[in-house]
């Protein structure tokens, strides 16, 4: 569990932090670090250097912009999961980070960390996928908004370019309905299967560890906009998911829990 | 018996005093074996076995050799020559058991994943990961016996130069025909296989250790995170050669065992060898994930368990036939860990006949060893999960069963048919109080509702009641199990001149309290405050006796011990205060920490002015020596025998398979109790390491031998959070066995709980036909389980 050696820098604004990026192809974001530590120890990730932007001090917020609530990078999982602004506005992403892990990682982890990390298994990514979040990168050639349907790609893998940085993420306010369905062994694990259901004009549901990426629960939301119950709903749930097997479940248990856990939160959401 | 200080005394033995411990421990004061700073000291990094069985055709160390910090490379040829012995087995169950000789490092072959095969010592421990990484060994692969019932068969061989798997078959067959004839006439039978899963124990503080060698001098100083400083120096003694005067072993803070530390590991004898070696204090250091493979787990059985009954429920025999994984050696008390249950296959019921074999049985899997409980929990898991199901075939409640096979109070002491006397109990009126604690009546009427109602959050009711053996243990009985050491246990205790009081013990504390404990005991006897008393232990040079920490001994065999030593100081100081009193001996009584005369108390001796008496010697009586101090090595005369109902109410989701413990009601007798605070701590610990078992822990193997679930991010080792508050009773009934009445209560919680949570799982889906869930009951098991329940209906 220790990590091959690696170069560390530490940055103080955003723009110092793709510069240093920039200058070596093999460099890492360090933000609260409680994915990429993990993955170095085990080596895993060897990065040649882990560029540190933990100590950039403007990327920590939660503001209200017109009808987004905009969240800093930097922004930890205890203030998402305490912020009155997101309780009022975006009340599904307060319940999901406190059911992050433990209160220590809670109080280390960030939400843009979790986010870039791009893990179908991690809970703020699905969430923000049914929200329909966008998120805010910088490069060397400036600023660009990526939608949520368009920034998990692959196994671990977004669409951040080696040398940007996530900076913000723009959730919509108006989901006033939600739910969610976390289930787990133990309070501290990942979930084996979860799922965020939102409600606003229409209903939107994500899948946690359903698939390489975080999912949409496609099938799902096109019965509920044609009409169907929440049981003839939750019945497809799985249709279009890809899950594996692993320790603690099968595909087919996993398919099941998908189907149970998306009718509990859809008649959570009355 | 009962405990003689006079009544006028006030009493500290009962306070529920905070442990005296817990500062250092809370504000990081404490240092642990790593925390040690040694100057200059080596990093020792292991090059492990990727393969659970293999042959070893090529070490190519040259790489690592050469790379920056490396002091030294070596193989198991290597080092061959610095064994005096190979590691220690130190319970050889039967004549002809068979002990493949294991030594630290591998030469030859590997037989699991995980085992030492190059030793990599360099200036630093990243140096010396890296150059380990460096290290390029070739091997051979072997076909891995991995699972019980393949083992027994010997179709393949997890040792090469055996030509069984099978390392002892060990039997108590007290009365056959009488088992035979009570198979025949029974009314109904009960014959089921049950799987005592592999545990990992997952101690807070892995091991770690560093040895110190005096160069000049030819002495070593040990630092290891062990329980047993004193076996481990004898051990030591014996496999390196080093004359034991030359080694000092010292535990220092140790961050909990559950037996794992109750061993003799081949990363201690590395270190020490190659301290002599290098002439160089050298230490290690486990990591999580290699702790995991290299570090003895625990339980590993399958038990094929039969009952046989009358029409009315009444149980008249036992029949156990069980296979023990031993894993791929015999660690320190490996072969002994199921003899520990072997007595006890027919828990706290009165069984006229009874039958055990064991078959211990090599595997390629990390080595299994004493874990809280070895053996008593396997035992109690068998007898109450086949005393529920006795109850379901005869339709009658598993209270009621229990109750109509109960060893009656008045049976005490009890003679089993094992050949154990068991000492004290009151098994109905424990069930009795847990019962009604739990509310036993309204639980199985909302059981009902619920099921009337299709609920699909179903309830279950689990009881379970046990009894182990502990207090190891009388010498002379574990002679008769062939076992290589005494169950004594030795306490010196000392007044200072300034009437402050040293106490010495032999036990080696590790998360259990003895220092609180110990110096409630001393000071109960003495009439003083705890507060001046320090405790000592858990250093060779300081405490040269003992037998130290594990089997719930301390207690009632050191703690013993202790209050035996206190009170041979007291008849010292009642020699010297009759001398300086001028009034003879029988004429004093000592009360509130003073001799005084009786019937007068105004003219007293308080023992602070005999205390320095003893020390300045000016005025002894003829034949008294100096210094008021005695020492005692105690041999308890028998076993103690802890007991208590357990009771797991749990709420199964029909839907998901999920299982929610939603209370747990445990009603323990261990005997007086010396600080319930501490009691308590024990039994919620033992609670939450027996439901792990039932609900969440299990090593997993996949077929090729490698350990899936390395890491605690896998091993899913409960927290309080799946934990409900546990509502704990006693019920006192004092052991005869010492002078104390106590028992012991470290095991406990883990031995009465698993069974007691798998009863209420299994309650919980009866009315669907279930009647057995293996353990962990994990989600998808169970809801597989109603699924299968299900279509069969």
């Amino acid at each position: 569990m220790y990590p091959s050696s690696f170069d560390y820098r530490r940055a103080s604004s955003v723009q110092e932090a793709i510069a240093m990026l920039s200058s070596d192809e093999d460099a890492k974001v360090l933000a609260g670090g409680h994915s990429l530590i993990p993955l170095m120890k085990l080596r895993l990730a060897s990065p040649s250097m882990l560029v540190d932007i933990g100590r950039i001090s403007n990327l920590s917020y939660v503001r209200k912009e017109g009808s987004q609530v905009a969240i800093g990078a930097l922004t930890r999982h205890r203030d998402v999961e305490t912020s009155e602004l997101l309780a009022h506005e975006v009340p599904i992403l307060s319940k999901v980070a406190g059911q992050i892990g433990d209160p220590s990682v809670r109080h280390v982890g960030t939400i843009g960390g979790s986010t870039a990390h791009g893990d179908g298994a991690a809970d703020f990514p699905a969430a923000l996928l049914a929200l329909g979040a966008t998120m805010v990168a910088e490069g060397p050639s400036g600023r660009r908004e990526i939608a949520a349907s368009e920034f998990f790609k692959g196994f671990l893998e977004t669409a951040l370019a080696p040398d940007e940085i996530l900076t913000e993420i723009r959730v919509p306010t108006g989901f006033t309905k939600y739910a969610f369905q976390k289930f787990n062994r133990r309070a501290q694990d990942w979930a084996i299967v979860g799922v965020v259901a939102v409600r606003g004009e229409r209903t939107n549901v994500g899948f946690i560890n359903m698939g390489p990426t975080p999912l949409r629960a496609t099938a799902v939301e096109e019965r509920l906009s044609a009409g169907a119950s929440v049981e003839e709903a939750a019945a497809v749930a799985d249709e279009g998911t890809s899950p594996s097997a692993d320790i603690n479940a099968s595909v087919e248990y996993r398919r099941h829990l998908a189907r149970v856990l998306v009718k509990r939160a859809l008649s959570e959401l009355g | 018996m009962t405990m003689t200080d006079s009544p006028q005394q006030e009493r500290i033995i009962g306070e529920r005093r905070l442990r005296r411990e817990d500062p250092g421990l809370l504000s990081g004061e404490n240092r642990f074996s790593d925390d040690l700073v040694v100057p200059g000291a080596l990093h020792l990094v292991l090059v492990r076995s990727p393969h659970a069985h293999a042959k070893i055709l090529h070490v190519d160390a040259n790489a690592a050799r050469s790379m920056p910090g490396v002091v030294a490379v070596l193989t198991g040829q290597d080092l061959q020559s610095e064994w005096a012995a190979p590691m220690p087995c130190a319970w050889p169950v039967t004549p002809d058991m068979k002990n493949p000789a294991h030594y630290p490092l591998a030469t030859e072959y590997v037989h699991y994943a995980g085992e030492c095969v190059v030793a990599v010592v360099a200036r630093s421990q990243i140096e010396a990961v890296d150059a380990a990484g460096a290290v390029i060994v070739e091997y051979e692969e072997l076909t891995p016996v991995l699972d019980l019932e393949d083992a027994v068969t010997d179709a393949s061989l997890a040792h090469e130069e055996l030509d069984s798997n099978a390392s002892f078959v060990w039997s108590l067959d007290p009365n056959p025909e009488a088992v035979e004839a009570a198979f025949r006439e029974a009314a109904v039978t009960v014959s089921e296989r049950y799987v005592q899963q592999r545990l990992i124990p997952a101690a807070m503080e892995p091991r770690a250790m560093v040895v110190v060698p005096s160069p000049m001098g030819g002495d070593y100083t040990v630092y290891s995170a062990t329980q047993i400083p004193h076996v481990l120096r004898v051990m030591l003694a014996l496999t390196t050669g080093i004359p034991e005067t030359k080694l000092r072993v010292v535990a220092p803070s140790v961050g909990g065992g559950f037996g794992s530390k109750l061993d003799v590991y081949a990363e201690e004898l590395l270190c020490l060898v190659l301290a002599r070696r290098l002439r160089q204090p050298v230490r290690f250091t486990e990591e999580r994930g290699e702790g995991t493979m290299a570090t003895i787990h625990g339980r590993g059985q399958v038990q094929y368990m039969e009952l046989a009954a009358n029409a009315d429920g009444k149980v008249t025999a036992v029949r156990v036939k069980l296979l023990a994984d031993m894993g791929a050696y015999l660690q320190l008390v490996t072969p002994g860990v199921p003899l520990l249950g072997a007595f006890l296959y027919h828990g706290v019921y009165d069984i006229g006949a009874y039958s055990f074999t064991c078959t211990g049985l090599f595997t390629n899997k990390t080595p299994t060893d004493a874990y809280r409980g070895a053996g008593r929990p396997e035992a109690t898991y068998a007898i109450e999960r086949a005393m529920d199901t006795l109850a379901r075939k005869l339709a009658m409640d598993p209270a009621e069963i229990r109750r109509r096979n109960f060893i009656a109070a008045e049976k005490f002491p009890y003679e089993s048919v094992a050949g154990l006397v068991f000492d004290s109990g009151s098994y109905q009126e424990n069930l009795a109080k847990a019962l009604d604690r739990a509310g036993y009546a309204e639980l199985r009427a909302e059981q009902q509702r619920r099921r009337a109602a299709g609920d699909p959050r179903r309830l279950g009711i689990g009881v379970s009641c046990y009894v182990e053996m502990c207090g190891l243990a009388p010498s002379r009985v574990l002679a008769s199990l062939n076992y290589g050491a005494g169950g004594w246990e030795a306490a010196t205790v000392r007044i200072l001149p300034t009437s402050k009081v040293q106490v010495v013990t032999g036990t080696a504390p590790h998360g259990q309290g003895h220092e609180t404990s110990w110096s409630m005991i001393v000071a109960d006897k003495l009439g003083i405050s705890p507060d001046d008393v320090e405790v000592l232990h858990s250093d060779t040079a300081i405490a040269p006796h003992g037998m130290d920490t594990y089997g719930s001994r301390s207690l009632s065999v050191g703690g013993t011990a202790i209050y035996l030593a206190t009170e041979r100081v007291i008849e010292k100081a009642l020699k010297i205060a009759a001398h300086q009193m001028e009034v003879a001996e029988e004429d004093l009584e000592y009360v509130g920490a003073s001799f005084r005369v009786k019937g007068s108390p105004d003219q007293q001796l308080p023992l602070a002015a005999i205390a320095f008496e003893a020390f300045t010697a000016h005025n002894l009586p003829d034949g008294v020596e100096p210094n008021l101090e005695a020492s005692i090595s105690w041999d308890p005369p028998n076993f103690t025998f802890p007991n208590g109902t357990h009771i797991a109410v749990v709420e199964v989701d029909e839907e998901t398979g999920r299982v929610q413990l939603e209370r747990y009601i445990a009603v323990d007798d261990c005997g007086n109790q010396i600080n319930p605070m501490i009691v308590e701590g024990q039994v919620h610990g033992g609670i939450t390491q027996g439901v792990a078992q039932a609900l969440y822990e299990e090593a997993l193997y996949d077929a090729s031998g490698q350990l899936l679930n390395a890491s605690l991010a896998d091993y899913l080792v409960p927290s309080a959070a799946e934990l409900p508050s546990f509502e704990l009773g006693s019920t006192v009934t004092p052991s005869p066995t010492n002078p104390l009445g106590v028992k012991g209560v470290g095991e406990a919680g883990t031995i009465g709980s698993a069974p007691a949570v798998i009863n209420a799982v299994v309650d919980a889906l009866a009315d669907l036909g279930v009647t057995d869930c293996p353990m962990p009951a994990t989600p998808e098991r169970v809801y597989s389980l109603i699924q299968q329940a299900t279509a069969a209906r």
